[in-house]
C-alpha cells in the first residue's frame, strides 16, 4: 500500500517534471526559431553578396548616421530634463514625466501621425515652416526626428533613475572644494551615473535603429534618403527577399551585442 | 573670525542660532540627532539658504539677509568634512584631494607637491594611488581631512568626522585630528553628538536642542556643569539635559 503511493507520488513528479519541460522546450523554441529560420535560409555567400549591393549598403548606412545622429540629439536634450527630475521634486514633475514616457507605449502608428500632423505642410508647425521654405517631411531629418521622439523617453528614463542613484553629497563636496554647478556636473556626477547614462544610450540607440512605424509615415521609403534598414527589410519583401534577410541578420547582430553590452554594464553596477 | 547669525524655518522647528569662532578656536556643536547641528553646517557652506541673518567670515560677508549677498558654496573658501567623508568613489585619494586644487587653476607640479605633502603628514602618503574605496575607515578620514585641509581654506566645518570609526580608531584619531586642527589656525566647527569628543577635541562647546542654543561654554565645564541649569545628570560618557540627553 505504502510502496503504490509512493511509486504514484513518484509516477506523478516525473510527470509534472515532463511537462515543465515541455513549456520550458517550447517558449525557448518559440523565441529562437524565427530568428534562426532567418539564418538557415541564406548561405555566408548570399548574405556576403547581398550586403555589398547598393541599395543594402545605403540602408545600412543611412541606419547607423540617423540613429547615431538621433541618440547625440536625445543625449543633449534629455540629459538635463532627467537631471532635473532626479534631483528637483518640482510641482508638476509626476505629470512631465508621464507625458515625456507616452512615446514608449504609445502605437507607433500613432507616433508617426502626431508627427505628420505636426510637420506636415499643413500642420502646427510644418506651415510655418513650409512659408519659410524649410521642408522636414519625408526628408533624412524626418527620420531622425521619428526617431528621437520614439527613443528619448527610453533614455530619459534611465538616465534620470542614473541620476537619482547618485548621492547628492558627492555634488555637496565638489562644491565647497571650489567646482561650479557644470564642473560639478562633469567631474562627479555624470562619472557616478556613467553605467546607467551608457545603458540608457545604448537602449535608446537600439531603439532609434529598429524604428520602423513612426519613420515610414513621417518620412516615407525612399531609397538612399529615408530608408533605414527596417524600411528596406519591408520594402524588399516583395521585390528581393534575400536583401531583406541579410539586413535582418544585421539587425539581429547588432541587437545581440547591444544585449551583451547592457549585460557586462548591468554586471558592472551590480 | 567666523561671525554668525542664522535663522531657518524648518520642518519640525525654527532654527536660530548665533555664534562666533576664533582663528584657531574649535568649537564643537553638541547634540542629539535632528537638533539641527548638520542644518548649521550646511548654511555656514552655502549648501542651504537662511531665511535671514549674516555669516562673516574674517569680514568677508558669505551671506546677509539685508543686503542680499549670497555667496555659493565654491566661492566661501570653506573646508568640510562630511559625515562618511563623501569622498569621490570614482577616484584614488590623490585626485580626491587634488580636486579642490585643480579648481584654484594650479600648476599640476604645484597640485602634486602640495597633496603629496599633506598626505604624507597626515599619514597615508603610500596610498595617494589607491581608489579610496579600498581605504579603511581611518584611512578615509585622514584622505577627507587632506581634502579639505589641502584648499587653505578660512573655515573648517566637520559633520560627525568619528561616527564612521571604530571605537579603537576613534580614540586615536580623535587626539591626532584635535592637533591637526589646532595646527591649521583655522576657526573650526566640529558637530558631534559624543560628549567625549566634545571635552577632547573642543576649545569651546555650544549645545544645540531644537534648533536652539541652550548650553554654552568650556568642554571642562560640562563636567563641573557649572553654568548648566538644565543639567540633570552627568557622568565620564553621559550628560543628561533638561530636553536632550547625550552620551
Amino acid at each position: 500500500m505504502k510502496s503504490g503511493s509512493s511509486s504514484s507520488f513518484r509516477g506523478s513528479k516525473g510527470l509534472i517534471i515532463l511537462i515543465f519541460g515541455l513549456i520550458v522546450f517550447i517558449t525557448i523554441l518559440f523565441y529562437t526559431l524565427p530568428l534562426l529560420s532567418l539564418f538557415l535560409r541564406i548561405t555566408p555567400e548570399e548574405f556576403i553578396n547581398t550586403i555589398y549591393e547598393p541599395n543594402v549598403q545605403s540602408a545600412i548606412l543611412l541606419s547607423l548616421v540617423t540613429a547615431t545622429t538621433a541618440t547625440a540629439i536625445i543625449v543633449i536634450l534629455g540629459t538635463p530634463l532627467a537631471f532635473l527630475n532626479a534631483r528637483v521634486d518640482y510641482s508638476g514633475r509626476k505629470f512631465v514625466e508621464t507625458l515625456i514616457d507616452i512615446p514608449i507605449v504609445l502605437p507607433p502608428s500613432v507616433a508617426g501621425l502626431s508627427l505628420l500632423v505636426l510637420l506636415g505642410r499643413r500642420g502646427l508647425l510644418g506651415s510655418t515652416l513650409s512659408e519659410m521654405g524649410i521642408t522636414i517631411i519625408f526628408t533624412t531629418l524626418a527620420v531622425i526626428i521619428a526617431q528621437v521622439f520614439v527613443a528619448g523617453p527610453l533614455y530619459i528614463r534611465q538616465a534620470k533613475s542614473a541620476f537619482a542613484m547618485v548621492d547628492p553629497v558627492f555634488e555637496s563636496a565638489s562644491r565647497t572644494l571650489g567646482a561650479g554647478p557644470i564642473i560639478t556636473f562633469i567631474k562627479v556626477t555624470a562619472p557616478l551615473a556613467r553605467t546607467g547614462l551608457i545603458s540608457g544610450i545604448i537602449i535608446s540607440f537600439a531603439r532609434a535603429i529598429g524604428e520602423f512605424g513612426a519613420t515610414i509615415m513621417v518620412a516615407g521609403n525612399l531609397p538612399g534618403k529615408t530608408q533605414t534598414m527596417p524600411l528596406a527589410i519591408y520594402g524588399f519583401m516583395q521585390s528581393n527577399l534575400t536583401a531583406s534577410i541579410a539586413l535582418s541578420i544585421v539587425l539581429i547582430a547588432i541587437s545581440f551585442v547591444i544585449l551583451v553590452l547592457i549585460r557586462i554594464l548591468s554586471g558592472k553596477s551590480a | 573670525m567666523l561671525e554668525v547669525q542664522l535663522k531657518k524655518s524648518l520642518r519640525d522647528f525654527d532654527l536660530d542660532v548665533s555664534l562666533s569662532v576664533r582663528s584657531g578656536e574649535v568649537l564643537v556643536l553638541l547634540g542629539e540627532n535632528g537638533s539641527g547641528k548638520s542644518t548649521t553646517l550646511n548654511l555656514l557652506a552655502g549648501l542651504l539658504n537662511p531665511d535671514e541673518g549674516i555669516i562673516s567670515l574674517n569680514e568677508r560677508i558669505l551671506y546677509s539677509g539685508c543686503t542680499s549677498v549670497e555667496l555659493p558654496p565654491e566661492d566661501r573658501n570653506i573646508g568640510y568634512v562630511f559625515q562618511n567623508y563623501a569622498l569621490f568613489p570614482h577616484m584614488s585619494a590623490f585626485e580626491n584631494v587634488a580636486f579642490g586644487l585643480r579648481r584654484r587653476s594650479m600648476a599640476s607640479v604645484e597640485i602634486h607637491k602640495r597633496v603629496q605633502h599633506i598626505l604624507d603628514d597626515l599619514g597615508v602618503g603610500h596610498l595617494m594611488y589607491e581608489r579610496v574605496t579600498n581605504l579603511s575607515g581611518g584611512q578615509r578620514q585622514r584622505v577627507a581631512l587632506a581634502r579639505a585641509l589641502v584648499i587653505q581654506p578660512d573655515l573648517l566645518l566637520l559633520d560627525e568626522p568619528l561616527t564612521a570609526l571604530d571605537r579603537q580608531a576613534r580614540e586615536k584619531i580623535r587626539i591626532e585630528l584635535r592637533e591637526e586642527l589646532v595646527k591649521s589656525c583655522k576657526p573650526s566647527i566640529i558637530v558631534t553628538h559624543s560628549l567625549k569628543d566634545a571635552e577632547i577635541m573642543g576649545d569651546r562647546v555650544i549645545i544645540l536642542a531644537e534648533g536652539k542654543i541652550i548650553w554654552t561654554g568650556q568642554p571642562n565645564e560640562l563636567e563641573k556643569h557649572s553654568g548648566s541649569p538644565q543639567v540633570r545628570y552627568i557622568s565620564d560618557e553621559y550628560i543628561s539635559f533638561s530636553k536632550i540627553a547625550i552620551d
